[in-house]
C-alpha cells in the first residue's frame, strides 16, 4: 500500500501457555485503515481484538508474540524493525489508547509534564515551544489551558481520556488505535469522546483503527468495520453493507440479539453454545458449531476470506448462497416481556421519600464537615409483574438507592415500604425474615460468587439463612430445580464458580437470589459487564421468570435499548433524585426534561 | 517414663494440624490446585524435602522420657533426673563422646597443649590424644587420611543403599517430570550426607569439639528443634492474635478497627528486641524465685522457650493482621458477602464461609515466609542474651558462645561454621518453599480464571 495509513497482512499471534500448549489467539488477521478513514474492530470479548492491537504495537505481554504476518505504516514495514527504532515509531506515527484512562497516566506527573515528554521524545519541541504546542493540544481536545498543571487525580474520567489523547496527537500520528476508549465512560461523556475523535480524524487526516465490543458505537463510527470471531476476521466491509446486508452469519446473529424498543415483548434471539476454547483443535469454520446454516463441508474445509462483492469480504463458504432469506427466518416472535404490565396490583416495593446521606468528616477528632446526598428524596413504587427501570450516569446514587432499597445500609430518612410494611422499622428476626421477599442480582458475576464454595451450597445459602426448617433433601431439590430453571446442567452444583463463563455465573447467581422466592428482584446492571449474544440470553431469562412468577424487577442500568426492550416503568435519576418518572415509551418518546433528552441523545447508534 | 513436655504437646498438635490440613486440601480440589502447582515445582519440592528431615528430627527430639534407674529400696521405680529424647537415645555414641576441651574437626589430639606425664615419669607439654576421636588409630599421623576416605566410601555405599528403597516409593508415588527428579536427587544428597556421618561420627568428631569437649554435630542436631519450635510455634501464637484482630478490624469497622489499630501501632512503635529483653528478663526473675515450679531442668529450660514463642508471637503479629484488615476491607464489599448479607446471614457465619476462605492464602504466605524471619531471630536474640536457656542448645547459643572463640589465637571456628551451615541449609529451604507457596497462592501473579 502506497500513501498513508496502516496495512497489516496475515497477523498471527501465538502464546505459549502451560505444559508447551501453543495457542493463537490471533490467526491470519488482515486490514487496512487509510487515510481519514474510521476501521472498527469489532468482536465480543476473548476475540482476539486486543491482542491484535497490542501486536500492532509491539507491546505484547510476555509469553505473546507476533509469529507471522507483516504491517505497513505509511509504507514503511515495521515488525523488523529493531526495538530501538520502533520506540519513535510507538507514540508517534502510531499512537494508541487503553480502555482504562486512570492507568494509562503516571499520577504523581502533571497532563503538561506528561504532554511535554511526549512532544520531546517526538517532535524534540522543548521550553517555550514545547508550552504553547501542548496547549494548544489540549485546545484541540477540548480541555482549557489551564488544565495543564493540573494532575489526573484532579480530572474526571473523560477529562482524562482527553488528556490521553492530546498526549497521543503529541506525536502527529497518522494512525490511532483506540482499545475500547469509552467503555469505562459514561454514556454522556463516551458520546463527547467519540464525537472527539471523530472530528481529530477528519480535521487531522488521521487513520482511525478503533477496537469495540458494541455494534452501536461501530454504526456511528466507521467507515469499514471488520467482525472478529475467534481469532479471525470473518467479514470486512463497509459500514452502510454490513448493517444493510451483512454476510457472515455470525454477523447477522449479532445483529439480531441487541434488544431495542422495536423488539419489546419478543424473545430476543440468541446464540447457541459458546465461543470455542482458546486451547481448541480448530478445523473448518470456527463459527460451525452455532450456525444454523452449518453444512457439512464447513467443519472439514478451513475457510478464508473471500471477496463476495466489491469491497465485501467474508470467511463463510456459504456466502451468497445464504442471504437475506436465511436472515428473515430467524427470530421467531415470541411474546415473553409483557408489553402490558397489570397496573392495578399494589406495589411490592414503594419508597418514600428516601434519603441516604454520608457524613463527610475531616481533621482530627473526625468532625461531620458536611453530607453527601448520595439519594436525597425518592419516592418511587414497583408493582408485582413490572420491570421499573432505574437509570442514570455512574455516581448519580442508583447503587446507594438500591442498597438503602434492601436495607443494606441504613437510610437517613423516608421510608421503605415492602408490601405495605415499613422495613425501616424492622429488626433481628422479623427483619430476616422479611429479606426473603427481596433479593438482589449484581453487576460483576466474577465477584458476586464467591469462588471458595461450590455452586450448590451458593444457591442454598440463602435457604440455609431463611428456611432453617428445610431438611437437607428438600433443599438438595430445591437447589436442582433451580439450576433447571436457570438454564445450567444438573451436575453444575458440584462444581466451583471459575469453572463457568460470565453468562453462566450470572445464571447462578439468578438462582441463588431466586431460591428463597422472592416477589421484588433488584438487578444493578445485570448484563453490563455481559457480551451482548449473552446479554439475550439473560434478559430473555428474565423476562420468562417474570412473566411465570409475577416477580417484580428494579432493573438498575444505563444501557437504554435494554430499558426500551424490558422496562414498563423508567425513573431517571440525576444526582441523588428523580428527575423524571413514567411510562415507558411515554418517557423515552417524548421525553419532558432536558438531563433526560441529553441522556437519550448520547446513546450510541443514533448518528453523532 | 515417658515425658510431655509444654512444647512437646504443641509440636505434636501442629504435625496433626498439618496433616488435617492435608487432608482437608485433598478433599477440596479449588484447595487443591494451588498445591499441585507448588507440587510441580522442583526447587520446592527439593526444599520440601529438606524441610521433612528437619522436622522429622525435630519431632524425634520431641519424644521425651525419663530412663529408668535400678528399683530403690523397696522396688519402686525410680527415675533419672535428666529428660532424654528418642534422639538423644539414637545419638548415644555421639553424647558419650565426651572430650576434655576443644578439638578440630577430625581431629585426634586436643586443640591446646598440655602437661602430659610420660611411662617414664618425663613431663612434656604436648597435644595430647584424644579419648575418643581417632582412638581406634594405632599411628594418627599416617593411618588417618586414608581411614576417612575409607569410612566415607563406606557411608556413601550405606547412603545409596538406604536411598534406593526410599526412591522406589517415591517413584511409585509421584509422577515422572522435573519435580520427582528434584525430590530423588535431593534425597539422594540427603542419604549420602547422613550416610557419610553415621559412619564417621563414631570414629571421629566431624565438626569437632566445644569448650567442655562435647561433640559439635551433637549440639548442632539437637538445635534444630528449638529452631523449629521457634519457627512453629510462634506462628501458633501469632495466627489467632493476627487473624482474630485483623479480620475483625476490618469486617466490622468503626471502634473495632480504631481500637486495633491503636493497639498495633502502639506495639509497632516499641522496638520489638526492647520489648522481648524486657519480657524475656522479668520471666527469668520469676523463675528463679521460684526453683520449686520444675521437677527438672529441662522443664524449666522447655517453659523459657516456650515463654519466648509467647513473647515474639505478641510483637509479630501487626504485620499480618494488618494485611488481613485491608484484605477483609476489600473482600466484604465484593458482592458476595452483600448477596450473604441479603439473606440475613449473620455475621459470624459470614465471617466463616466468605470471609476467612477468601484471605486464608494471605494467613498461608505469610506463615511460611515468617518461619525462616523466626529461626533467625531466635538466633540474634540469644546471641544477645534475652533467648532461649543458656542450657538449651540452639543455633542461637552456639554462635553466642562462638563471640569467644573466635577471638581465640589461632581460631576456633567449628562451632560457628557448623550452626552457620544447619541454620542457612534450613533457612534457606523454608525460603524457597515460602516463594513457591507465595507464587502459587497470591492471586496477583496469576490470571483471574
Amino acid at each position: 500500500m502506497s500513501g498513508r495509513g496502516l496495512e497489516v497482512r496475515d497477523l498471527r499471534v501465538e502464546i505459549d501457555a502451560d505444559g508447551g500448549r501453543r495457542l493463537v489467539p490471533v490467526d491470519g488477521v488482515s486490514l487496512s485503515v487509510g487515510e481519514r478513514e474510521c476501521v472498527v474492530l469489532l468482536g465480543e470479548s476473548g476475540c482476539g481484538k486486543s491482542l491484535t492491537a497490542l501486536a500492532l504495537m509491539r507491546l505484547l505481554p510476555e509469553g505473546a508474540g507476533i509469529a507471522a504476518g507483516r504491517a505497513e505504516l505509511d509504507g514503511e514495514s515495521f515488525f523488523e524493525l529493531p526495538e530501538r527504532l520502533m520506540r519513535a515509531r510507538r507514540g508517534g506515527r502510531l499512537a494508541m489508547i487503553f480502555q482504562e484512562p486512570m492507568t494509562s497516566l503516571n499520577p504523581v506527573l502533571s497532563i503538561g509534564q506528561q504532554i511535554a515528554e511526549s512532544l520531546a521524545a517526538h517532535r524534540r519541541l522543548r521550553g517555550p515551544a514545547a508550552q504553547a504546542e501542548a496547549i494548544r493540544l489540549l485546545e484541540a481536545v477540548g480541555l482549557p489551558a489551564e488544565r495543564l498543571d493540573a494532575y489526573p487525580s484532579q480530572l474526571s474520567g473523560g477529562q482524562r481520556q482527553r488528556a490521553l489523547i492530546a498526549m497521543m496527537l503529541a506525536g502527529d500520528p497518522s494512525v490511532l488505535i483506540a482499545d475500547e476508549p469509552t467503555t469505562a465512560l459514561d454514556v454522556t461523556v463516551q458520546a463527547q469522546i467519540l464525537r472527539l475523535l471523530k472530528e481529530l480524524q477528519q480535521t487531522r487526516g488521521m487513520g482511525l483503527l478503533l477496537i469495540t465490543h458494541d455494534l452501536d458505537i461501530a454504526r456511528d463510527m466507521a467507515d469499514r468495520v471488520a467482525v472478529m470471531y475467534a481469532g479471525q476476521i470473518v467479514e470486512w466491509t463497509s459500514r452502510a453493507r454490513l448493517f444493510e446486508a451483512p454476510g457472515h452469519p455470525y454477523t447477522r446473529r449479532l445483529l439480531n440479539v441487541l434488544p431495542s424498543a422495536a423488539r419489546r415483548g419478543e424473545r430476543l434471539a440468541q446464540i447457541p453454545g459458546r465461543v470455542p476454547a482458546p486451547d481448541a483443535a480448530l478445523v473448518g469454520c470456527r463459527f460451525a458449531d452455532r450456525c444454523t446454516e452449518v453444512t457439512p463441508s464447513c467443519r472439514t474445509e478451513a475457510q478464508v476470506l473471500r471477496e463476495v462483492a466489491p469491497g465485501h469480504w467474508l470467511r463463510c463458504g456459504r456466502a451468497g448462497t445464504a442471504g437475506l432469506a436465511g436472515r428473515a427466518a430467524e427470530a421467531p416472535v415470541v411474546v415473553v416481556a409483557g408489553a402490558a404490565a397489570p397496573a392495578t396490583t399494589r406495589p411490592v416495593l414503594e419508597l418514600r421519600d428516601l434519603k441516604v446521606h454520608f457524613p463527610v468528616r475531616r481533621g482530627l477528632l473526625q468532625r461531620v464537615a458536611g453530607q453527601v446526598r448520595a439519594v436525597d428524596g425518592v419516592s418511587l413504587a414497583v408493582r408485582a409483574g413490572e420491570t421499573l427501570a432505574l437509570v442514570g450516569e455512574s455516581g448519580c446514587g442508583k447503587t446507594t438507592l438500591a442498597r438503602a432499597a434492601l436495607r443494606l445500609i441504613e437510610a437517613t430518612a423516608g421510608q421503605v415500604l415492602l408490601d405495605g410494611e415499613d422495613i425501616g422499622r424492622l429488626a433481628g428476626e422479623a427483619l430476616r425474615r422479611k429479606r426473603s421477599a427481596m433479593q438482589i442480582v449484581f453487576q460483576d458475576p466474577f465477584s458476586s460468587l464467591n469462588p471458595r464454595m461450590r455452586v450448590a451450597d451458593i444457591i442454598a445459602e440463602g435457604l440455609a439463612a431463611l428456611r432453617p426448617d428445610l431438611a437437607a433433601g428438600p433443599r438438595a431439590a430445591r437447589v436442582a430445580e433451580l439450576l433447571d430453571r436457570v438454564g445450567l446442567p444438573g451436575d453444575a452444583g458440584g462444581r466451583y464458580p471459575h469453572e463457568f463463563s460470565g453468562g453462566q455465573r450470572q445464571r447462578i447467581a439468578i438462582a441463588r437470589a431466586l431460591a428463597v422466592s422472592p416477589r421484588l428482584l433488584v438487578c444493578d446492571e445485570p448484563t453490563s459487564a455481559l457480551d451482548v449474544s449473552v446479554q439475550a440470553q439473560i434478559l430473555n431469562l428474565l423476562a420468562e421468570l417474570q412473566r411465570e412468577q409475577g416477580l417484580a424487577y428494579l432493573f438498575i442500568t444505563h444501557n437504554l435499548p435494554v430499558v426500551a426492550y424490558l422496562a414498563h416503568r423508567v425513573a431517571v435519576m440525576y444526582q441523588g433524585r428523580i428527575v423524571e418518572q413514567g411510562d415507558a415509551d411515554t418517557l423515552l418518546g417524548a421525553p419532558t426534561q432536558a438531563y433526560t433528552r441529553m441522556l437519550l441523545d448520547s446513546a450510541p447508534g443514533h448518528g453523532l | 517414663m515417658p515425658v510431655l513436655l509444654w512444647t512437646d504437646a504443641l509440636i505434636f498438635l501442629l504435625v496433626a494440624g498439618l496433616a488435617g490440613f492435608a487432608y482437608l486440601v485433598r478433599r477440596h480440589p479449588h484447595l487443591a490446585v494451588p498445591w499441585r502447582r507448588v507440587a510441580a515445582d522442583p526447587l520446592a519440592m527439593a526444599a520440601a524435602v529438606v524441610l521433612l528431615c528437619f522436622t522429622a528430627v525435630a519431632v524425634l527430639d520431641s519424644l521425651h522420657y525419663r530412663p529408668a534407674l535400678p528399683p530403690g529400696p523397696n522396688g519402686e521405680a525410680q527415675y533419672a533426673a535428666e529428660v532424654n529424647s528418642v534422639l538423644d537415645r539414637a545419638l548415644a555414641v555421639l553424647v558419650e563422646h565426651q572430650e576434655k576441651s576443644y578439638s578440630a574437626p577430625f581431629a585426634t589430639r586436643l586443640f591446646a597443649k598440655e602437661a602430659i606425664s610420660l611411662p617414664d615419669g618425663r613431663t612434656v607439654r604436648d597435644y595430647p590424644r584424644l579419648a575418643w576421636g581417632g582412638a581406634h588409630l594405632a599411628d594418627p599421623d599416617r593411618g588417618r587420611a586414608g581411614d576417612i576416605a575409607g569410612k566415607a566410601g563406606l557411608g556413601l555405599a550405606l547412603g545409596l543403599a538406604a536411598w534406593l528403597p526410599a526412591a522406589w516409593l517415591v517413584r511409585r508415588r509421584l509422577a515422572a517430570g522435573g519435580a520427582r527428579r528434584a525430590v530423588l536427587a535431593t534425597l539422594l544428597a540427603v542419604c549420602l550426607v547422613a550416610g557419610v556421618l553415621a559412619v564417621l561420627a563414631p570414629y571421629y568428631h566431624v565438626f569437632g569439639t566445644d569448650k567442655v569437649g562435647q561433640d559439635v554435630l551433637y549440639a548442632t542436631i539437637k538445635s534444630i528443634r528449638t529452631g523449629v519450635l521457634i519457627g512453629a510455634l510462634t506462628t501458633l501464637v501469632t495466627l489467632p492474635l493476627a487473624i482474630g484482630l485483623g479480620v475483625s478490624a476490618g469486617y466490622f469497622g468503626g471502634r473495632v478497627d480504631d481500637a486495633v489499630q491503636y493497639l498495633y501501632t502502639t506495639l509497632n512503635s516499641i522496638p520489638g528486641v526492647l520489648l522481648i529483653a524486657a519480657a524475656v528478663l522479668l520471666m527469668q526473675a520469676q523463675l528463679e524465685t521460684h526453683p520449686d515450679w520444675f521437677e527438672t531442668g529441662a522443664e524449666r529450660a522447655d517453659l523459657r522457650l516456650l515463654f519466648l514463642c509467647l513473647i515474639l508471637g505478641m510483637t509479630n503479629w501487626t504485620g499480618l493482621a494488618r494485611l488481613l484488615r485491608a484484605e477483609t476491607l476489600k473482600v466484604r464489599e465484593l458482592d458476595y458477602v452483600i448477596a450473604a448479607r441479603a439473606f440475613g446471614v449473620s455475621d459470624g457465619r459470614i465471617l466463616t464461609r466468605h470471609i476467612l476462605p477468601n484471605v486464608q492464602h494471605i494467613v498461608l504466605i505469610s506463615v511460611v515466609m515468617d518461619f525462616s524471619g523466626l529461626v533467625l531471630a531466635e538466633a540474634v536474640l540469644s546471641y544477645v542474651g534475652v533467648g532461649v536457656d543458656p542450657g538449651m542448645m540452639s543455633f542461637g547459643n552456639m554462635i553466642n558462645g562462638a563471640r569467644l572463640e573466635l577471638a581465640r589465637e589461632p581460631v576456633v571456628w567449628w562451632q560457628l561454621v557448623a550452626a552457620f551451615l544447619f541454620m542457612f541449609v534450613l533457612v534457606l529451604a523454608a525460603n524457597l518453599f515460602a516463594d513457591s507457596v507465595r507464587d502459587a497462592l497470591d492471586p496477583r501473579t496469576r490470571s483471574r480464571t
